[in-house]
Order: C-alpha cells, then sequence, then structure tokens
C-alpha cells in the first residue's frame, strides 16, 4: 500500500491495514506557494513577512481567544492514540507526522510554548516548541497533507477535529504571506468571476446551450438547462466542474433530468455559478462569507423560492453548516422547504411521492457501490433523520440501479475513507499524496470488486469524482468506472410520459422520509443488494 | 522556468503553463510538446486549434465533451471519443492539450 503506484498497485487485503513507520516519508511533499498575486488578492500578505514570527503567534492567540473550539482541541488531547491509525493519509504514506495527532502537535506544540503556563516556563517537560522557520515549512508540508475530512474526529474520545486545526494553521500561514497556490488562485478567480474555472456568462451559455442540444438529441425532449431566469422556483447552485468535467456534467445532466419530470421551474446563476466554497479549505472566514454572500445575492435577484445544491461535498457542508450564518437570514425565500437543499434530498422526495420513476435495467451494466464524501458524511445532513446523508443517495441509488453494494461497514458513512484529494488538495504537483491517500478507499473499493463483483463506485462530490477519475487506473479501474449519483438517475429515469403539472404546491419537498421509506425504496427483489 | 524556441525565452510557471499567452507560437507549441513527450502529428493540432479557437471566443478552455463533439464534426468518431483524446493527449486532453496550445490551466475541481 505504502508503495502504491501506476506500475504495481499493491492489493491489499484489509483497507485499515496499519502500516510500517517510515519516519519523514513525505517530509518533502509540498504543494506550490501562491504567487504573489493571489495572496494579495485575498487580502494576504504577497510573500513571506520580515515579523513572521511575531504575527504567526500573535494569530495563534488571536484564534485561540476568537475560537473556543480550537483552543479546546490544542488543550484537550491526552495523547490516547485513538486517532493514530485513522487517517487515510496515515495509512496511505506510513509517515508518522500523519497521524492526526502528531498532525496537531505541529501546532499544539508552538501554542504551548506561548500561551500556557508550563509551556513558558518548562517547554522541555511539556513537548513545548520555539516558532522557528523550519516548524514552519513543517506546517505547510504536514497541514498541506490533511484533507480536513474529519475521520479522525470520529474516533476521538474527545472528539478534537484535526480539520479545525489544520484550517486555523492555514489561516495563520496566510497571515505571514504562505498561502498554497491552488486554494488561493481559485478562491481569488471565484470571488471576481463567481465560478473556481473562470467561466464566463458568455461560456457557460454557450456550454449549457451545446448540452441541451445533446439532452434533445438523445431523449427527444426538451430538457432544458437554464440560466438567469427571473421568477424560476428553484435556484440551482453546483460546482463549476458540473459544466467542465466528466463525469460531473452526466450528473448535471440528471438534475435537468429531475426537474423536468418534477415540472418544477428552476435556474442557474452565472452570478453565482459555484457550489464549492474554498474558503473553508484555508480557514478564512471573510473569503468563504464572500463567497456565500454571492449565492444570496443571486436568489434575491433572480426572485427564486428556493435553493438547491448540486452534488458537491464540502459545498454542501458550508450549505448545509454555516450559510445562514454567512449569509442569511434567507426570509425571503419559500419557508416550506429545506433551506438549502442538496439535490440528492429533492430527487429522493420525487421518488417517494411517484413523481418519477425509473427503468432499472438501463444500470443493469453497472453493479454500483457508494462512496459516502468526507465532507456530506460527517461535516452535514440530509433530510430531517438521522443519518439521512447516509440513507438518501443510498435509497436513490437502489431505486435506479439492480445491483446496489456497500463497500466495508468500516469504510463507508461516518466512517468513510477520504478520497485523498479533498480540502484543497487536488493538485497535480501533490499527486504522489493523492494515490497513497486513496489507497485505502481503493482497497476497500478492490474488496467489493471481489465479494460482489462491484464495477462502478458513484460519489456525489465534484471533488472525489475528479481524484477518482485520475486515481482509479493507477488501481486497476478505467477512469470511467467513477459515476455521478445522478448519472444513474439520468440513464434509468423514464422520460416518455407526460411531464407532471406545475408546481402548485402540493408537491412541496417536505423530507417527510423514515428509515421505513427508505427501505422500501431498496430493491426487496435484489438479495443481493446490501 | 522558461522554453526557448529559436534562440527566445519564453517563461512558464512551476507546470509549464506559459505565463504571456502571447508568446504562443506553433514552434514553441512544438517545443512544449516536446517536453510532454508528445509527437504533435494533424490529430494534435486539430486539438490544439479547437482549443486555441475556442479559447479566443470564450477566454475559456472547453469542457471535454464540447471539445470531442467538434473533433468528432471534423475528424469522425474515431478521432472524437474520450479514449483516443487520452491516447493523444496521456495526461487530459484538458489539461495537457491546453499547456500545449499556450492557454491557462484549468482550475477547480477538475
Amino acid at each position: 500500500m505504502v508503495e502504491a503506484n501506476s506500475d504495481s498497485p499493491d492489493k491489499i487485503k484489509d483497507p485499515l491495514e496499519i502500516p510500517k513507520l517510515i519516519c519523514g516519508a513525505m517530509a518533502d511533499i509540498r504543494p506550490y506557494p501562491a504567487h504573489p498575486q493571489h495572496n494579495t488578492d485575498l487580502g494576504f500578505p504577497p510573500e513571506l513577512i520580515d515579523n513572521w514570527k511575531e504575527v504567526a503567534i500573535a494569530k495563534i492567540g488571536e484564534l485561540a481567544e476568537k475560537n473556543r473550539a480550537f483552543k479546546l482541541y490544542l488543550d484537550i488531547c491526552v495523547k490516547c492514540g485513538a486517532c493514530t491509525d485513522k487517517c487515510h493519509y496515515f495509512l496511505g504514506t506510513g509517515d508518522p507526522k500523519n497521524m492526526p495527532v502528531a498532525r496537531q502537535d505541529l501546532l499544539r506544540s508552538v501554542y504551548r510554548r506561548y500561551y500556557t503556563f508550563a509551556g513558558k516556563y518548562f517547554p522541555w517537560l511539556v513537548g513545548a516548541r520555539d516558532l522557528t522557520k523550519e516548524i514552519l515549512e513543517e506546517w505547510y508540508s504536514y497541514y498541506h497533507q490533511c484533507s480536513q475530512c474529519r475521520r479522525c474526529s470520529v474516533f476521538c474520545p474527545y472528539g478534537i477535529d484535526t480539520a479545525e486545526i489544520s484550517m486555523a494553521a492555514r489561516e495563520i500561514l496566510d497571515s505571514i504571506g504562505m498561502g498554497q497556490k491552488y486554494c488561493n488562485e481559485i478562491i481569488a478567480k471565484a470571488e471576481k468571476l463567481g465560478n473556481n474555472l473562470g467561466l464566463s456568462p458568455k461560456a457557460l451559455k454557450a456550454t449549457l446551450e451545446d448540452l441541451e442540444e445533446e439532452l434533445e438529441d438523445d431523449t427527444g425532449h426538451k430538457i432544458r438547462l437554464p440560466l438567469d431566469e427571473k421568477g424560476a422556483d428553484i435556484l440551482l447552485i453546483t460546482p463549476s466542474a458540473d459544466f467542465f468535467a466528466e463525469p460531473h456534467i452526466d450528473g448535471l445532466l440528471g438534475y435537468a433530468k429531475v426537474f423536468y419530470k418534477a415540472g418544477i421551474s428552476w435556474t442557474m446563476s452565472s452570478y453565482a455559478s459555484e457550489a464549492a466554497n474554498f474558503g473553508m479549505f484555508i480557514g478564512s472566514y471573510e473569503n468563504m462569507r464572500a463567497l456565500a454572500l454571492r449565492i444570496r445575492k443571486a436568489a434575491i435577484d433572480l426572485g427564486v423560492k428556493r435553493i438547491i445544491f448540486g452534488e458537491c461535498g464540502h459545498a454542501w457542508r458550508v450549505a448545509y453548516s454555516f450559510l445562514n450564518t454567512l449569509a442569511g437570514p434567507f426570509d425571503f425565500l419559500d419557508q416550506n422547504y429545506p433551506i438549502p437543499q442538496h439535490i440528492v434530498e429533492f430527487t429522493y422526495d420525487l421518488i417517494q411521492k411517484g413523481k418519477i420513476k425509473f427503468d432499472k435495467s438501463k444500470n443493469d451494466e453497472y453493479r454500483v457501490t457508494f462512496h459516502d464524501s468526507c465532507n456530506v458524511a460527517r461535516g452535514s445532513n440530509m433530510g430531517t433523520i438521522p443519518g439521512g446523508q447516509f440513507e438518501y443517495p443510498r435509497a436513490v441509488l437502489k431505486a435506479c440501479c439492480n445491483h446496489y453494494y456497500d463497500m466495508d461497514r468500516d469504510t463507508i458513512m461516518e466512517s468513510t475513507l477520504c478520497c485523498g484529494g479533498g480540502g484543497g488538495l487536488l493538485t497535480d504537483e501533490l499527486m504522489d499524496l493523492r494515490t497513497k491517500g486513496a489507497s485505502p478507499r481503493m482497497s476497500a473499493l478492490q474488496q467489493a470488486s471481489e465479494d460482489y463483483g462491484v464495477t462502478h463506485m458513484a460519489a456525489i462530490c465534484a471533488i472525489c469524482k475528479t481524484q477518482f477519475s485520475k486515481i482509479m487506473p493507477k488501481f486497476g479501474y478505467g477512469m470511467d468506472k467513477i459515476l455521478s449519483v445522478h448519472q444513474l438517475v439520468s440513464n434509468a429515469i423514464i422520460l416518455d410520459d407526460e411531464p407532471s403539472e406545475k408546481n402548485n404546491g402540493q408537491n412541496k419537498q417536505t423530507t417527510k422520509g423514515t428509515k421505513q421509506n427508505g427501505a422500501k425504496l431498496a430493491n426487496k427483489d435484489d438479495k443481493e443488494a446490501s | 522556468m522558461a522554453y526557448e524556441v529559436n534562440g527566445n525565452i519564453v517563461e512558464h510557471d512551476e507546470e509549464g503553463y506559459i505565463i504571456n499567452l502571447s508568446d504562443w507560437s506553433k514552434e514553441l507549441a512544438e517545443v512544449i510538446a516536446k517536453s510532454e513527450e508528445i509527437e504533435m502529428t494533424d490529430e494534435h493540432w486539430a486539438v490544439v486549434n479547437f482549443l486555441r479557437d475556442y479559447y479566443e471566443e470564450y477566454q475559456i478552455a472547453p469542457a471535454v465533451r464540447v471539445l470531442i463533439k467538434a473533433i468528432k464534426k471534423e475528424l469522425g468518431p474515431e478521432v472524437g471519443n474520450n479514449k483516443y483524446m487520452y491516447e493523444l493527449f496521456p495526461y487530459g486532453p484538458a489539461k495537457q492539450a491546453c499547456k500545449i496550445a499556450g492557454l491557462p490551466k484549468p482550475t477547480g475541481c477538475v
């Protein structure tokens, strides 16, 4: 596993097998630094400032005072070791600094030195360290080897969330001019143009028109992909990868078919043409807010009643957990619907109500499993039942596929393994880390392939989809073995009866789903389905 | 970090994308392709030319699907398909072909 590479992917039996320790194995891995312009665009110093030490130490103090969780996490760890083997990057690299507790300690040791009594007077007794340039470099390297997936926090008896610490560390690094290129360039672009790709309204319109043509050619139905249409009921906010990459686009076509069959008017926005909010990756409230406010403005300008998010993992975390505090109140939206709502929840409700039906045989070539995306699994929920974020996507998949199987229980749902590319690490120079970090997930998939003949994996996150399409070939799967959930919906949805009436208020998506409802959706005849 | 074309220096970033898009020339494309271990054929050029035309119109690279559709129209389904595009540009028709075409790298979750 440690040596997974394109030539000889080591097939491992247990995805959670603890590797042999290799000290410093990943010490030289680091993403490209942001260009000065990327930093200044976001209000950070262009490059490392002269008084970095004072500023960084002050920033730690400021964060500890402002963010109670951060301070608690730094203070409370008892070194029990429960987290040590829970990080996919540790499992994949064997580098002990990728153990969550060790990753936290890179910052905790400095915090102790300057902000605790013991650390100030007896640093050698409590592992407190002076802040040095070497430590900065270590932070830059190892805090960019955390995808902020929060798997470790599930197993920590105190609930210490390494994601919070790694976000804070990146915030500290940004504050002294040590930003990361991938995140900062993208945030600046999204704040300027409305999406991470840099699509202008003209380019977006042309892409959507092209796809509408394709939809009509394929189905014979005039299925729309509306843009900037005032007065639509629903504003769809989806990752810009859905306009560009494979298999993301097939998911977008799936949403369009669902809206079409539901007979509900919807639109996308060229002003807020991005669901992803990279502000979270760098722990920057200001940048996260700037991006969230675009969504609010688009919703007001277009006069919509509802906001629905497409398949995007951490977008959903930001939307579900923070949208209201970042950009609320959303009192101008229809309060009868969840604000915001996830597209999977929307589709799930339509299935429940019998408003969309499937010809499951259309997906018979796929034996499907579901990869729970980390930020959906551990940072949010869907609908009104606990665990809805696990239940709903599975229910949708089972409704449109005859062959659905779960991977090992210890690697899914709240224990899901990250794809290896989340948290701002989906950049080519980190490919080695991404491959190694994906290896536990790939092992779990290989197990499912062996046990149940699983051929494809579906996901609801743009990062997961891109990451897997790049990584899967290194583990013996074609790049097209990763699918969008709504791609499978799109394949099997039956379009050929009259579209239902325009929303008359009776088909409200009130998310009254229950466990029984979810189970009912599962294909009872398919005994293999788990 | 620079390419050299006929004695001229053309700067590029860490990943090999040129800094000033106006520095691009057909000779430079050949140089970039070589550093990517790609031998430019007519089919490679069809992709590069389409990308450049599209970029001129929209200031961004097209979705892979749009690219494939256009190439299919021009050169037929044997060339205009996803698999063949990856044979032409193993690191992806979007990123690698953009680099050779002298266009910025597509950013985001792609």
